[in-house]
């Protein structure tokens, strides 16, 4: 008895390789065939690659934007900077002594005087308005001084510190310049959201596209599908190219938003390059990365699969031999 | 290895393809099924497939009843069977070697046994030299041939046919039906659906004749 058990145990295992075996031969069978298929449509496959490489490089290049974006602003982020505009009876020399008291606190870490001497001159140097500002009377600048806060200052220390020096009878106006970066930064979060919902929008359009491609090669391939069923088919036998399809599909498509997405930055690095060259910054474009680009061919990959097995699932079962 | 039992079917129209069917077919039997069209040949082979199933009365091939057997078996079920239609189902886009190989690929054999085998059957059938054809360059019995070996080439214990001399002339026609007296030779029960009774009567086996869903005569063994 334990013998014929003992044998038979062999026996299901050799079966079960073997079964395990056929499966893997079946997988590579049908992925090589259904390459063979989308390479031997070139035209129309490209087009399909093209279509789901542009919804996908849209919403991943606004998203690379972005991050170029904050990198930028992020030298900015920190620390901030309260503009003091002083009083038009305060002098030089007043404005000095004040910047003095100002420095030995302990919430501030420097305080730079600017004259309105020299405000007028970087501006009419800056502006192009040199000869209008030389035929004026009277310098319109008031003095100015520029205070940072101590590192360890947070936000609300910050602007504690801009309410008591507002405060001074010399201070016409207190301004902290953090307030335009903060808008900056909301601004930046509504984009990022935006960038979200447009691409889960567009991500939900590849799937559609790519099932009724899949679905219209189903239709293509009905006769064969029947026929193999009639001569034992199983369901995951006659599915297994056409997820292969879908998938070499989205792998295709990825590839393609990948190669739009660099184009593009390459296409701009160069008036972008030009641009930081005005500022004096040495700020340069950053593109996908080579993790950035694999993962979007994961994602066209998955997203091939997914639209696949929706068309798969909603078309396949429906094929019976009559 | 075939046999019906009271076996009836409808169709969901109300109209009723086969009514009370009974009869055996043995392991060594090649039997013909004959009748006018509409007689209830093709659902009586759309029954033994799996195709459909009994509205009542058991059908059981190879000891199995049918209705037992649940829907995702039933590919395995067709596996048992080589099938032969009368409008070849060959896939027209896949030379000869492809189509006959189609049955060993769905089934799992590595590839040097398919080359092995589909040889074997296309050799069997005559065929030999065209395994890089397409069907379209065919002829209509050469076509039907691919059909055979395909039907063949996983050694069914079944082979079932369907008006498998249909469209052909009558030495092309009794080539055929001698082909599947050799595989019958063999050990494989065969089951034929023919309307050529000229051709069929002359072969002395057994006739089972359907008029209106009712089985006439060579019900018995």
């Amino acid at each position: 008895m334990n013998r014929v058990r003992a044998e038979g145990a062999v026996q299901s295992r050799a079966r079960f390789s073997d079964r395990y075996h056929a499966w893997l031969r079946h997988h590579r069978l049908s992925a090589a065939d259904s390459l063979q298929r989308v390479l031997d449509n070139l035209v129309s496959s490209l087009m399909t690659w093209l279509v789901i490489g542009i919804a996908l490089a849209l919403p991943v290049g606004l998203d690379v934007a972005l991050d170029n974006v904050t990198e930028l602003s992020t030298g900015w982020d920190s620390p901030s900077q309260i503009s003091l505009f002083m009083e038009e009876g305060v002098s030089s020399e007043q404005a000095r002594a004040l910047a003095g008291q100002i420095r030995a606190r302990d919430d501030v870490d420097d305080v730079l005087f600017v004259s309105r001497e020299d405000a007028l001159a970087e501006f009419s140097a800056l502006s192009g308005f040199a000869d209008v500002l030389a035929s004026l009377e009277d310098n319109p600048l008031p003095n100015l001084l520029l205070v940072t806060p101590a590192p360890s200052a947070d936000e609300d220390g910050t602007s504690g510190l801009r309410a008591q020096l507002a405060a001074n009878p010399d201070v016409a106006e207190a301004v902290l310049d953090m307030e335009w970066l903060q808008r900056l930064n909301s601004l930046m979060e509504l984009s990022r959201r935006l960038v979200m919902a447009i691409g889960a929008l567009l991500v939900l359009g590849v799937v559609l596209i790519l099932g009724n491609t899949i679905r219209l090669a189903i239709e293509n391939r009905r006769e064969e599908i029947v026929i193999v069923k009639l001569v034992g088919g199983s369901n995951p036998f006659v599915r297994r190219p056409f997820l292969y399809t879908g998938l070499w599909y989205g792998v295709g498509g990825g590839l393609s938003a990948a190669l739009l997405v660099s184009l593009s930055l390459w296409f701009l690095s160069a008036p972008v390059a030009d641009l930081a060259a005005l500022y004096q910054s040495d700020f340069v474009l950053r593109g996908l990365g080579l993790m950035g680009a694999l993962n979007l061919l994961i994602l066209g990959g998955l997203l091939g699969l997914a639209g696949a097995w929706l068309a798969v699932s909603r078309h396949l079962a429906a094929i019976q031999p009559r | 290895m075939i046999s019906f039992e009271r076996v009836s079917k409808r169709y969901a129209e109300g109209h009723d393809a086969l009514r009370e069917v009974s009869f055996d077919i043995a392991r060594d039997e090649l039997v013909f099924l004959t009748g006018h069209s509409g007689a209830g040949k093709s659902t009586l082979m759309r029954l033994i497939m799996l195709m459909d199933r009994a509205t009542r009365g058991m059908v059981s091939v190879d000891g199995i009843d049918l209705a037992r057997v649940p829907n995702r078996s039933i590919p395995a079920h067709r596996r048992d069977i080589g099938v032969v239609f009368q409008n070849h189902q060959l896939l027209f886009d896949r030379p000869v070697f492809d189509n006959v190989a189609l049955p060993l690929i769905i089934a799992g054999y590595d590839y040097r046994e398919i080359g092995r085998r589909v040889r074997a059957a296309l050799d069997k059938v005559g065929l030999l030299k065209r395994e890089r054809a397409m069907p379209v360059t065919l002829s209509g019995g050469e076509q039907q041939r691919v059909g055979i070996a395909r039907a063949v080439v996983g050694k069914p214990k079944i082979l079932l046919a369907d008006e498998p001399t249909g469209n052909l002339d009558p030495a092309l026609s009794a080539e055929i039906m001698q082909l599947f007296e050799e595989f019958n030779q063999v050990g494989v029960t065969v089951l034929i659906a023919s309307h050529d009774l000229a051709l069929i009567s002359r072969l002395r086996h057994r006739i089972i004749t359907l008029r209106e869903g009712r089985l006439v005569t060579g019900g018995g063994l």
